[in-house]
């Protein structure tokens, strides 16, 4: 396998503030990798860097082989990644249908419906709420819209930033089966920032374990789970 | 609070505000100004306000919940409507010059003016959500460059046309850059500065303005070559079709270019809406990140949007220019910016149908009223109103702001305030007015 994204040294800041401390961390086509750690740590940051927004200050990032640092948020995302964001961020006041179109932009206008027939399949509820207004979803209808939004682009690599956030533990579910789903049957790449760690170190292939914005652990889903620190840190009185 | 103290509250508020402005009056007799009294006056305003304040107070009293529901039909209501208030306002457009009054016709240029302008607005404030207080800025820009290109080089208002939605356009982006990273408050203050300083530059660059003074002689358009003037005979037109020359023709031809200008303002702005630069003026008003996220250039979206709204302001302002063939910079004072954003806010943010409307009440509106209070004035015989009737014209400001105050509470979101949807299968449906902004920039 290689590797489709790969950071190294990564730091990035906010003001003066360090949020990122030389992150190294690799992703291989066809995986699910999942980053966990607490509130504040660097994930969501991590996420954004990859994006370009912000900008990392030093270390490198490499999209298949090219390196994207510098680049600007919107040619990044030209380039086959997509991101589902954190908070969903769906165009409220747009119809489903609307949404799903400005996923499609940065991939050309050739075959939307077949993309958009892809994300039905995947999302059956979205095809039902088609002409509703995004802001009128429920929480985990948002959630597919955004991932569903995301998809339209064809990416080969998606970054999706906490998509259990406040969601139903039945809704949670449903949704990290379509990705593994998604992961079988295509080879989709993801990379998956959660908060719900057990959850997502069972679905991830491998997993890397992020505090104070610096990379403190790595491994297979399975050897992460089996940890004690990491039980003891993120699953305690949880999930399990 | 009871309703009764309600209600003294308000009528004490009432007394605070009318007393000044309508209990005082300034007349001017032997000896300058002197100020007289009018406490009858003040008395029937504080007295209605006491009264309407108690009606409202027991109206609410009983159901609220029907106050909503009747609301929501009230909507629903307009929303049908307007697929039959467009067609039948349009041809009442068309038809106006036929009632054969020059005082109609120059009334509907006006307001024709004020509902491109309005258009123009709805792209950049309606549709991508940035709040500009400064287009007027763009107005002048346009006016400008057809006064100036007309009496310099001597060039007809065809051509200079497009070049003055050109340089309009080009203005747009170059407040566009500057402002990129702001949004709300913050652009609205820049915008507001833009405004202002094309203004002084227009004042100040008297070489090439002629400053306060302004541009005279400017040259009215052609009807394919053939001009409207009075002497008659070759080239003109009268001339061509043997009639009688007059100014009527000349202020019906002109009214007709702005009602053909503003209709490619709202055409191009529905193409634009459907087509996936404007989803994306949308999608940026509801959220920029996630528009980020999505590879959507942010930066250009943005400047299409400024220099797109920018265009057509450009191309009223050259109207304006070929119209009144004088122009000034006191033409282009925040006013007229103000005017033109109330206008977009009133008609609900992004319907093309509301801010015609909305140009219609306000500007038309505004000089109709002037009309019926004058009339009204002269039926009040009775001695009780000896104090009023005369002056009820100069309540026309007055009696306008409160509509606007009623409006905004009644109907938050603009007369017209649903949203169509850019793509649709099968029927369109319409967005409900719950889920459209509310004065948000």
């Amino acid at each position: 396998m290689t590797a489709l994204l790969s950071l190294s040294g990564v730091t990035a800041f906010y003001g003066a503030i360090q949020a990122l401390r030389g992150i190294d961390l690799t992703v291989r086509r066809g995986e699910i990798v999942t980053l966990i750690g607490a509130n504040g740590a660097g994930k969501s940051t991590l996420m954004m860097t990859i994006c370009g927004n912000p900008r990392a200050r030093t270390g490198q990032i490499l999209h298949e082989g090219q390196d994207i640092t510098q680049w600007p948020t919107h040619r990044i995302m030209r380039r086959g990644i997509a991101q589902a964001p954190e908070g969903r961020r769906i165009f409220g006041r747009m119809t489903v249908h609307e949404n799903l179109l400005m996923g499609a932009e940065v991939a050309g206008r050739t075959d939307i419906p077949d993309r958009l027939e892809q994300v039905f399949a995947l999302f059956p509820r979205l095809k039902e709420r088609m002409t509703q207004r995004g802001g009128t979803l429920s929480g985990g209808e948002q959630q597919m819209l955004a991932i569903g939004r995301a998809l339209m682009s064809r990416p080969s690599l998606l970054l999706l930033d906490e998509p259990s956030l406040g969601l139903a533990p039945l809704v949670v579910r449903q949704i990290f089966s379509a990705i593994r789903d998604l992961n079988r049957a295509t080879g989709l790449t993801v990379l998956l920032v959660e908060q719900n760690a057990y959850q997502a170190l069972r679905l991830a292939h491998r997993g890397y374990v992020l505090v104070n914005g610096a990379i403190t652990m790595a491994g297979t889903g399975a050897e992460l789970l089996a940890r004690p620190e990491i039980r003891a840190a993120y699953l305690e009185g949880g999930h399990a | 609070m009871t309703p009764l103290r309600d209600a003294f509250l308000s009528a004490a508020v009432a007394l605070g505000l009318f007393g000044p402005m309508v209990g005082l009056l300034t007349v001017s007799g032997e000896h300058g100004l002197s100020l007289e009294l009018r406490p009858i006056a003040t008395a029937v305003i504080v007295g209605l306000v006491f009264l309407g304040r108690l009606l409202v107070l027991s109206w609410r009293g009983r159901g609220r919940v029907e106050t909503y529901k009747t609301n929501r039909a009230l909507a629903e209501g307009i929303a049908h409507a307007g697929k039959f208030i467009a067609p039948v306002l349009l041809v009442a457009a068309v038809a106006l010059p036929f009632t054969g009054s020059r005082y109609y016709v120059d009334l509907g240029t006006l307001v024709l003016t004020y509902i491109m302008l309005g258009w123009g607005l709805n792209i950049v404030v309606g549709l991508a959500g940035l709040l500009d207080l400064g287009y007027v800025a763009f107005y002048a820009v346009g006016a400008y460059s057809y006064a100036l290109l007309s009496t310099t080089y001597d060039l007809g208002f065809w051509t200079c046309l497009p070049l003055a939605g050109l340089f309009a356009g080009c203005a747009g982006v170059m407040l566009g850059f500057p402002v990129l990273r702001l949004r709300g408050d913050y652009l609205a203050i820049v915008t507001l500065a833009f405004g202002e300083i094309i203004r002084i530059v227009l004042t100040n660059w008297v070489s090439l303005t002629n400053g306060p003074n302004g541009i005279t002689g400017i040259p009215r358009p052609t009807l394919f070559g053939l001009r409207f003037s009075m002497e008659g005979g070759e080239g003109t037109f009268a001339g061509f079709f043997g009639i009688e020359p007059a100014t009527i023709q000349r202020v019906i031809f002109l009214y007709y270019v702005i009602l053909v200008l503003a209709l490619l303002t709202n055409w191009v702005s529905l193409r634009l809406r459907r087509i996936p630069l404007g989803r994306a003026w949308e999608a940026l008003r509801e959220d920029e990140i996630a528009c980020r996220s999505l590879g959507i250039n942010v930066r250009n979206t943005k400047l299409t949007a400024f220099g797109m709204g920018a265009m057509f302001g450009g191309l009223a302002g050259a109207f304006f220019a070929t119209r009144q063939a004088f122009i000034s910079p006191e033409s282009f004072t925040f006013i007229e910016s103000a005017t033109v954003l109330a206008i977009v806010v009133l008609g609900g943010m992004g319907s093309q149908l509301g801010v015609a409307l909305a140009a219609i009440v306000m500007v038309g509106g505004l000089e109709t009223l002037r009309d019926v209070l004058s009339f009204l004035g002269d039926q009040m015989n009775s001695p009780l109103f000896a104090g009023i009737a005369g002056q009820l014209p100069l309540y026309r400001m007055l009696i306008f702001g409160l509509v606007l105050v009623v409006m905004m509470v009644l109907r938050p979101r603009g007369l017209i305030s649903g949203r169509t949807p850019t793509v649709a299968l099968g029927a369109r449906k319409e967005i409900a007015a719950e889920l459209v902004a509310q004065g948000r920039g």
